[in-house]
């Protein structure tokens, strides 16, 4: 397919069909509505099903019960759309199936604004709903990243048999750029066939059952260990994150992710024509975080400063990457205002007037005895 | 090399078509797009705008506070958007509706008479792409030629559309080529 210009919300409805998606339970919210509508028309052309649900509630208990078939199933929300359905999101990870979800996120909290935000990501990484659970959390940064990410979704949920989310803010939904679906894509991960799907045995083998409580404690803390055994494969198999800059010793690192990484692209560019060095790391995937990556990019620089539309939530997984090596910095906005490249300039230069060097030759020593 | 404009009217004079018209062509030519509208809440016959960049490069910030270029088609969006425009950037004014001189000194300024025009060619919904064709003549973000085909594409079912607003296209575009820029301008 040749390059098309599409808004991030109809990308991320063709990925879902690409990658053989069937059928969408959702409700309307904004700033993602262009998601189940392009969901609405267009899964009835490929022999799938829309259905709009009578609330969010709904949808996500009717995508619980979809996947327990092993079809390939697809909801989409924003923000206050996503807390109604988190009791869902935990029985599904409980039950360990594979579904994608979508938050486009907004400004929050209760109903918020409608304009875009990045205030979901304790929720999104954190475990939203109740019980130890943890969600793959895809972040793309622009409309096509979005359509790799979705379908890449679907892989992973399989693969893992967990709910996948991917997370983009409402610049990725509402915005337009040219977007490509290659032919023959392969899958990014193996796919065994779903022998546990509920697909109706007629007694040719035994029943499958699809369930999330176990009342014997001991039954319940194996299953806690294998979901435990499941998140760290992921820690450490699907680690994602893109590198901007980095390399070299660098005056600042910037961690940004969504639509933000790219104002901060601007800004550092911006910088780097008045002298000033600054790198980036962009986590992609915000569970499994790439604590490594920011950790050995942050002792390359002076400080390092977190950029979220936000009160500050990311930044809490850059302190504990950075481990107090390096004085951990933020700027946020909040509400639906977004951020300007020259606001991320102003920041990083009155960080670099303040910031005093870091004792190199010290850490150095500290950081061979610690191994 | 980046080109990037904000263009703003009222709700129904096709500012969001002129502005995926600007990121199509720009695409058709290999140059790297993003189109942003502006979605907050509004009400009917309210104001509706778009942000276009047009780069050589992968773009980076999709969301432009101060832009290069304007097209303010109404009042409201000339004195919402004027004071953003970089300095040495280009308003270009409907002079038509908006009577009402810009203030700014150290940007260059663009009247087009484009409802005027539209309406003496009789193709009166064509005021859109009369600016248009002023904004490509004055910045050459893309090739004329390349609009007229995307034109031509999008029109295909209605010859006559696509023969009055390439007229409207190419009245304006010899408007904004005769326009003096101010030096450093978009």
């Amino acid at each position: 397919m040749a390059k098309k210009l599409m808004k991030g919300s109809e990308a991320i409805g063709e990925a879902a069909v690409q990658a053989g998606c069937k059928l969408f339970f959702g409700y309307p919210i904004t700033p993602q509505n262009e998601i189940p509508e392009y969901m609405s028309h267009r899964l009835p052309q490929v022999g799938g099903t829309f259905v709009q649900a009578e609330s969010e509630v709904a949808a996500s208990n009717m995508i619980y019960g979809a996947a327990g078939s092993g079809e390939r199933v697809f909801t989409s929300s924003s923000s206050p759309g996503i807390s109604l359905m988190q009791e869902a999101i935990s029985y599904i990870a409980g039950a360990e199936l594979p579904v994608v979800l979508v938050n486009i996120m907004r400004a929050g909290p209760g109903l918020g604004g409608i304009l875009p935000s990045q205030a979901d990501y304790f929720q999104a990484t954190k475990g939203g709903g109740h019980g130890d659970y943890r969600l793959l959390v895809l972040a793309p940064w622009s409309v096509q990243e979005a359509a790799d990410l979705v379908q890449d979704a679907f892989d992973l949920a399989d693969y893992y048999r967990n709910p996948v989310m991917v997370l983009g803010d409402g610049l990725i939904g509402q915005m337009m750029e040219p977007c490509e679906f290659k032919e023959g894509r392969v899958p990014c991960k193996p796919l065994p066939p779903k022998t546990w799907a509920a697909t109706g045995c007629k007694g040719d083998r035994p029943t499958n059952i699809i369930n999330s409580l176990y009342l014997d404690a001991k039954e319940l803390e194996d299953h806690n260990q294998k979901l435990v055994a499941k998140y760290e494969a992921m820690k450490k198999d699907e680690v994602r994150f893109a590198e901007f800059n980095t390399g070299e010793k660098a005056d600042l690192l910037i961690v940004a992710y969504g639509t933000v990484a790219r104002v901060c692209v601007t800004a550092i560019e911006d910088l780097k024509a008045e002298g000033i060095a600054v790198s980036m790391v962009r986590p992609i995937t915000l569970f499994p975080y790439p604590y490594e990556k920011v950790k050995e990019e942050a002792q390359k620089a002076k400080a390092v400063l977190v950029v979220e539309l936000s009160t500050g939530q990311m930044i809490e997984d850059v302190r504990l990457a950075v481990e107090g090596r390096r004085p951990v910095h933020f700027y946020g906005r909040q509400g639906g205002m977004l951020i300007s490249p020259e606001e991320i300039v102003a920041k990083a230069k009155s960080i670099l007037a303040e910031a005093p060097a870091p004792p190199l030759k010290r850490e150095t020593k500290r950081e061979a005895r610690n191994g | 090399m980046q080109n990037d404009v904000i263009m703003a009217g009222f709700g129904g004079q096709g500012v969001l078509l002129i502005g995926k018209m600007l990121a199509y062509a720009g695409m058709h030519q290999g140059k790297e797009v993003s189109w942003l509208p502006s979605y907050g809440p509004e009400m009917r016959g309210g104001t509706a705008n778009c942000t276009v960049v047009i780069s050589d490069r992968p773009v980076g910030s999709p969301v432009i506070q101060c832009p290069r270029a304007v097209v303010a088609m109404n009042l409201p969006s000339m004195e919402k958007f004027e004071p953003d425009i970089k300095p040495g950037g280009l308003l270009l004014v409907n002079s038509s509706l908006i009577n009402k001189e810009p203030s700014r000194k150290d940007i260059t300024i663009l009247k087009v008479p484009a409802n005027d025009i539209a309406n003496e060619i009789g193709n009166p919904k064509g005021a859109n792409m009369v600016i248009l064709g002023a904004y490509l003549g004055a910045t050459k973000a893309v090739e004329l030629a390349e609009m007229e085909k995307l034109v031509e594409e999008t029109f295909a079912h209605k010859p006559k559309v696509v023969e009055a607003n390439i007229k409207a296209l190419r009245l304006g575009y010899e408007l904004g080529e005769g326009a003096k820029m101010k030096k450093g301008a978009a």
